[in-house]
């Protein structure tokens, strides 16, 4: 059984965003770049615990950006997996990043796809179910558990207040969130591994895209914080009701 | 070529984001010139589909196949892209929740329609079909314009008020041919938090942070939560810690909410948590520690200790209730 697994490259968690070209293009300068987390510590990871069980033979990585992504590919193989593919164009456009992901995976004859249920950057959590409906695959979104065996694969899944366990036969996409397995920091033997494992370069599909970004904004700056004294509880309780009306 | 949403329903009833979502997806069909379709999948009665004319749709199509009440996204998106081929449908609504998100890609994907993911505006028609969406986790919003000619908008439950008017609806059955390969995901246990709040829909929210001290202190934040009537969140080093259960982690790795009021007791504010609630529409902080950053985020802040101050919250806010009921 093979496993392909999807990795994005993000801004770290504790960037401050910033924006240029008048709000029209997100400024990288200075920011450092990691595995999209849910990728990393959810996807990658069960991928690699199901390799090590012998449930799956091979785990390959794919992501999608130009030469800048190769150090977070780079880090993602030092977790594990076997070979990685970097399609070398860039988009945020969930359909075109999909559709890249589909056309070079559609003869790779993958039974499992995983990626995590959301980027932090775009925050779409779209590309899983667009690249399961261009594969004809089925797709269960939001997994926090995923097992196989002969052939099915039995995934927990978040619903409306609770979960659900579905069952499903490959070949199939699961978005991956909390719960799926425990992060892995790589090891030194994992990053010397890394630098010799096989990364392929393919060039990107002409895919036109259906969205563009027109502009970023700020959140609006919060006014100030209206500081009240902790023995006057009413208060609070009386301007939640009648200056923000919100009980 | 009539606006099309997604009517969710949870067996057989609507929730207030059904609504929302119908308002918005009329709100857009009116801005266009025409009228809002909602179809309604699986078993629910015609009762209940009447409801969705006071929110603005003018014709119901209900594909009522029993198959349909559970989700299987290839399914739905079949249903949704058969109503749309059927209506002439030029935009499809669907919500940014657990059912939209795996639908509205799919249907995306099936009709080559561009797609906005978590709408907090109605389209700007002016600049094309522009929408606002929260981006980079909530830290900055974006406005993503869709190109193609079909559009597919899923929109943030929670955006807009829901307002019931008085119009009314004619229902439609509408057959969709399925194939066994439609529904290839099975159910094979459901387990549902009963009695509590659902976190992610949750107009009133409590959460509490390492500042708690420990899972043992959680007593006085779930009398708060009760008394609010309000679902019960955490920060990730308490959901680490297991604390509590991992479902109630809001931040940027965990859920990101938006609920109108959201009351943090001793969470320090850190750039990750802040990013899954700064949407929160007032933000309350309780912390011992005037220094902590999240003040500078919030509408109020209370100085002191959580284990003196939650009490008094508590009782000022049943006496409130009972002065208001």
């Amino acid at each position: 059984m093979k496993i392909l697994v999807c990795i994005a490259q993000v801004p770290d968690t504790t960037t401050k965003i910033a924006f240029g070209d008048n709000n029209t293009t997100f400024n990288t300068a200075g920011v450092t770049f990691i595995i999209n987390p849910y990728d990393e510590w959810y996807a990658l990871v069960r991928a690699l615990e199901l390799k090590e069980s012998g449930v799956a033979t091979a785990v390959n990585l794919v992501t999608v950006g130009k030469a800048d992504a190769e150090p977070v590919i780079r880090k993602a193989l030092a977790i594990g997996g076997d070979e990685a593919v970097r399609i070398d164009t860039d988009s945020n456009d969930p359909y075109v990043v999909a559709a890249q992901i589909a056309e070079y995976a559609k003869s790779e004859g993958y039974d499992l796809v995983l990626c995590g249920k959301e980027s932090i950057d775009y925050n779409n959590g779209s590309v899983g179910a667009i690249l399961a409906e261009m594969l004809d695959m089925n797709y269960i979104g939001f997994a926090s558990s995923l097992n196989i065996e002969g052939g099915i694969a039995t995934v927990k899944r978040e619903i409306e207040g609770g979960e659900e366990t579905d069952a499903c036969a490959l070949p199939l996409v699961v978005s991956c969130q909390k719960g799926m397995a425990e992060a892995r920091i790589p090891n030194m033997r994992g990053i010397m591994a890394a630098r010799t494992k096989p990364l392929k370069v393919v060039a990107g599909a002409d895919i036109k895209p259906l969205s563009e970004i027109v502009s970023y904004e700020m959140p609006p700056a919060k006014t100030g914080v209206k500081m009240i004294s902790a023995d006057n509880m009413d208060e609070l309780v009386n301007l939640l009701h009648s200056d923000a009306k919100v009980i | 070529m009539s606006v099309i949403v997604l009517a969710e329903h949870s067996q057989g009833t609507f929730k207030k984001k059904t609504f929302e979502s119908v308002q918005y997806a009329a709100d857009i069909a009116k801005a266009m010139g025409t009228t809002a379709t909602a179809v309604a999948l699986g078993t629910i009665a015609d009762s209940e589909l009447q409801l969705l004319g006071a929110y603005g749709a003018t014709k119901v199509l209900h594909v009522a196949d029993a198959k349909l009440d559970t989700l299987n996204a290839r399914a739905y998106a079949k249903a949704l892209a058969t109503a749309a081929e059927k209506e002439g449908a030029k935009v499809i609504i669907a919500l940014h929740d657990v059912t939209g998100k795996a639908v509205a890609p799919r249907l995306s994907a099936r009709l080559k329609a561009g797609m906005v993911a978590g709408a907090v505006s109605l389209p700007d028609l002016g600049k094309g079909f522009a929408i606002k969406k929260a981006v980079f986790s909530g830290k900055a919003f974006a406005f993503v314009n869709i190109t193609s000619d079909v559009k597919v908008v899923t929109l943030m439950p929670n955006t807009f008020p829901v307002k019931q008017g008085e119009g009314s609806t004619t229902i439609e059955q509408l057959s969709v041919t399925f194939e066994d390969k439609d529904f290839g995901v099975t159910v094979k246990e459901v387990s549902k938090v009963t009695g509590a709040v659902p976190l992610s829909e949750a107009e009133l929210v409590v959460s509490g942070g390492r500042g708690m001290k420990g899972p043992e202190n959680w007593g006085p934040l779930e009398d708060l939560a009760g008394s609010l009537g309000a679902a019960l969140a955490c920060s990730r080093p308490v959901a680490d810690a297991h604390w509590r259960p991992h479902h109630e982690h809001v931040g940027q790795t965990g859920g990101t909410i938006r609920p109108n009021l959201y009351i943090a007791v001793g969470i320090s504010g850190a750039i990750q948590h802040l990013a899954g609630v700064n949407a929160s529409k007032t933000i309350v902080v309780i912390n011992k520690d005037p220094e902590a950053p999240f003040f500078k985020a919030a509408d109020y802040g209370v100085i002191g200790d959580a284990a003196e101050i939650l009490p008094k919250l508590t009782e000022a806010v049943k006496k409130f209730k009972a002065a208001h009921n």
